[in-house]
């Protein structure tokens, strides 16, 4: 690889490819060849599908049945999140050993600052990224793509770019001139929705958002105009950081065409549970409170939340309460979006304290599935600490 | 139909019928009570589908008839009418309008035909007996705080009826839970209950039969099939279909080799839980207890607001122990204990704790312990 600015850079993004299947696949080497779905859980959306897979059309969110329409031979396994949470926790380690400076997005994917630590290690931060996924692939038998630019935004785009066991680098000099060919939506956070609300403002590519002044941006889209008109130059000084002051965690999907399908949100349901978890899990949170969201044909919003017995992180417990929510739903629909979401956020130490009787391991599994003692051995009680005092920012 | 009813009975019988009939129904007819005059009765009859009342009470009954009207709005009349007034209903069929005259007060509510009137489908009992009220009261009213609302796992949402083997022979047994904390309470069988069939009792349903239990010398005629019960007493019969689902098999749970013995005076205990977990402000408050040679320390710590620590004077004799347990589920099975002292079982922090009202193990909880 050869790039003019490529030890320059440091701000960096690591996605695992296709992370649940690739651990299934390690796991089983009887699954390497063929392909494979995560996904179930209760009623079928894909979690996760492999290259294999993806290669026959599977993506994630796409109901079961249609999935196995394009791929009738592939082999359809249940998450086991606990053994995800296990290797998450081995990349992690793997890449505090490069930087404390590490922000988790979910199990499989997180943001590295490697400004200044070239002295420590003797190598470069393209170099040493280069020997995490080689770590990765030979130690725990799982790809990965990293991007590598000089901003998350960017290193974001990038690790996309060259996916599966990619790595692609967005310099400053480049950064322009890469961008203005894209599409609105590469732009992080500009949903569905939003990129309706962008194409009814006849902006299709970053290059239409460049002709937009920055006053006018702002006026038509409010906050996110302002952060368009920025990322689209390239710009994006957020931080990388462990700590940033989470108030909710939530998925969503907008479905191609509205639905009224119970079996088919409930499907869902169950995916965007397992994500929110799987966040949660990453940013050492628990929540106390479920909330599901609906959007109407009309673009109408339907919120409904409730409290939790106890904070949770387990996908289990979310979904069960987010079911229970949209069973109350009495309205048929059809519905054009979905999202789940906990709140009311407190460290991931208070998560699932109480058993189940009638379910002895659901404790073990989440001890299991808890990501804080790794953690807690790495950097002490402090973490724990500001943990509290992050929910002092939140009401309790 | 046209009768004359004191106002106290009749406050009686239409507090119970609204308080079946479903707020927030799509379909009209299930917020009205059925009224049927006929003799020297008037029956009420009130259902949400799952559940039916009815309510029989002396009347004088001028004109045979029936109707339907708003069992809400006629219990919200009737409530505020003054004590001791007589009550008129006189139904014009033809308006579709039910005249309720007390004193100088004239009402004239909408009805609704009585044959679009829901009846509950008669079932067959296979098993029919009497109980009394003291002895339903305890089965219901000490296992009912563990009832799940948990809508997902719905045959955790009533109370299991059903006959079981206890230490001396059969027993009528109800048990709830909710997966936190199981409730199991025996009473001995009644004749004519050998054979019933277990049933899960809908928290509603529950909370409905508890109407008919305030005197303690009532006793109720209980009938029982798959699929619906039926308490009874010669004025009032509540019909109610059971859940229909399994109801998982709780005596795995009930941990049967706990030897660490706590003896604590229930009411001193629950006062004590009750003050430490003031200083929590959290949802789930954890109550660690502190167990040694005779003594008992209850703490809670919330890092965010404060720590309280209490120390209680009690009977235990084995090995140091600390357990933690949420607040609220302590209290509730403490406040079920009203003779004797609580006898606490513990094996280890991490399972679940026994607790029965001094030895007698007709009435045995069992809570989960929470990591503190």
């Amino acid at each position: 690889m050869a790039h003019p600015e490529l030890f320059d850079l440091s701000i960096a993004h690591m996605d695992c490819d296709a992370f649940y299947a690739s651990v299934e696949k390690r796991d089983d080497p009887e699954l390497r060849d063929k392909p494979v779905i995560i996904g179930g859980g209760q009623r079928g959306v894909v979690s996760t599908a492999c290259y294999i897979a993806r290669i026959r059309g599977v993506r994630s969110a796409m109901p079961m049945f249609q999935a196995l329409k394009l791929c009738p031979e592939a082999v359809v396994i249940k998450p086991r999140m606990s053994r995800y949470v296990e290797v998450s926790r081995q990349v992690r380690a793997m890449m505090e050993e490069m930087t404390p400076s590490i922000e988790p997005l979910s199990l499989d994917e997180a943001f590295l600052d490697l400004t200044g630590t070239a002295r420590l290690h003797g190598a470069p931060p393209a170099v040493m990224l280069a020997r995490l996924v080689r770590r990765m692939e030979t130690e725990l038998g799982i790809s990965g793509s990293i991007g590598l630019s000089h901003n998350k935004f960017l290193a974001k785009v990038a690790s996309d770019l060259d996916k599966p066991r990619g790595f692609a680098v967005i310099g400053r000099a480049e950064t322009q001139a890469f961008l203005k060919t894209q599409p609105v939506r590469l732009i992080w956070g500009v949903g569905a929705a939003g990129q309706e609300a962008l194409d009814r403002a006849g902006i299709r590519t970053i290059d239409d958002l460049l002709r937009w002044d920055r006053k006018e941006l702002s006026q038509r889209f409010g906050q996110m105009g302002e952060r368009l008109w920025h990322l689209a130059r390239g710009e994006d000084n957020r931080r990388v950081t462990r700590d940033a002051a989470v108030k909710s965690i939530s998925k969503e999907t907008t479905f191609n065409e509205d639905t009224a399908d119970r079996e088919l949100l409930d499907g869902h349901l169950w995916r965007l549970a397992e994500q929110v978890s799987d966040r949660a899990k990453a940013k050492e949170l628990c929540g106390g409170t479920v909330v599901l969201k609906l959007r109407r044909a009309n673009f109408s919003l339907l919120s409904r939340r409730q409290a939790l017995r106890e904070p949770s992180q387990m996908a289990d417990r979310i979904y069960r309460t987010a079911r229970e929510l949209l069973d109350h739903v009495t309205e048929p629909g059809p519905f054009r979006l979905i999202g789940v979401g906990i709140a009311d956020l407190a460290p991931a130490a208070r998560a699932d304290l109480t058993g189940d009787l009638l379910d002895p391991d659901a404790a073990r599994r989440a001890q299991a599935e808890r990501a804080t003692d790794a953690i807690r051995k790495r950097f002490g009680s402090d973490a724990i600490v500001k943990g509290r005092s992050l929910r002092g920012r939140t009401p309790g | 139909m046209k009768i004359s009813i004191e106002r106290a009975t009749l406050l009686k019988a239409v507090a119970q019928a609204q308080s079946v009939v479903e707020r927030r129904n799509t379909i009209p007819i299930l917020a009205n009570v059925l009224i049927e005059a006929e003799g020297d009765t008037v029956s009420f009859r009130a259902t949400d589908l799952d559940i039916e009342v009815v309510d029989k009470a002396a009347a004088q009954v001028e004109r045979a008839g029936a109707t339907t009207v708003s069992a809400v709005m006629l219990h919200e009349i009737v409530r505020k009418l003054p004590d001791g007034s007589l009550v008129q209903l006189a139904d014009d069929s033809a308006a579709g309008r039910l005249t309720v005259t007390a004193g100088r007060s004239t009402f004239n509510l909408a009805t609704l035909p009585k044959e679009d009137f829901p009846v509950m489908a008669t079932s067959e009992y296979t098993s029919k007996f009497s109980a009394d009220a003291k002895t339903l009261r305890k089965l219901f009213d000490k296992s009912k705080f563990a009832i799940s609302t948990e809508e997902t796992r719905y045959y955790l949402n009533g109370v299991y009826m059903h006959v079981a083997t206890g230490e001396d022979g059969q027993v009528l047994r109800c048990v709830a839970t909710d997966g936190h904390r199981l409730a199991r309470i025996d009473s001995p069988l009644p004749a004519g209950a050998e054979g019933m069939p277990g049933v899960i009792v809908p928290r509603k349903t529950v909370n409905e039969l508890r109407k008919l239990l305030e005197d303690d010398e009532a006793q109720i005629a209980v009938s029982v099939s798959e699929t619906k019960v039926r308490f009874a007493t010669p004025q009032i019969t509540l019909t109610s279909k059971v859940i229909d689902g399994t109801f998982p098999d709780y005596t795995r749970v009930i941990p049967m080799g706990n030897t660490r013995k706590l003896e604590v005076d229930a009411k001193e205990f629950a006062n004590a839980v009750d003050r430490v977990a003031t200083v929590s402000s959290e949802r789930s408050r954890a109550v660690k207890l502190a167990l040694d040679e005779d003594r008992l320390v209850l703490s809670v710590n919330a890092p965010d607001s404060g720590a309280a620590e209490e120390e209680l004077a009690v009977a235990y004799g084995d090995e140091r122990l600390e357990i933690g347990f949420n607040a609220k589920y302590l209290l509730e099975i403490a406040n079920q204990v009203d003779r004797e002292n609580a006898v606490f079982l513990f094996n280890s922090s991490g399972d679940p704790t026994l607790m029965r009202e001094g030895g007698d193990t007709s009435a045995v909880y069992v809570v989960m312990p929470m990591r503190v």
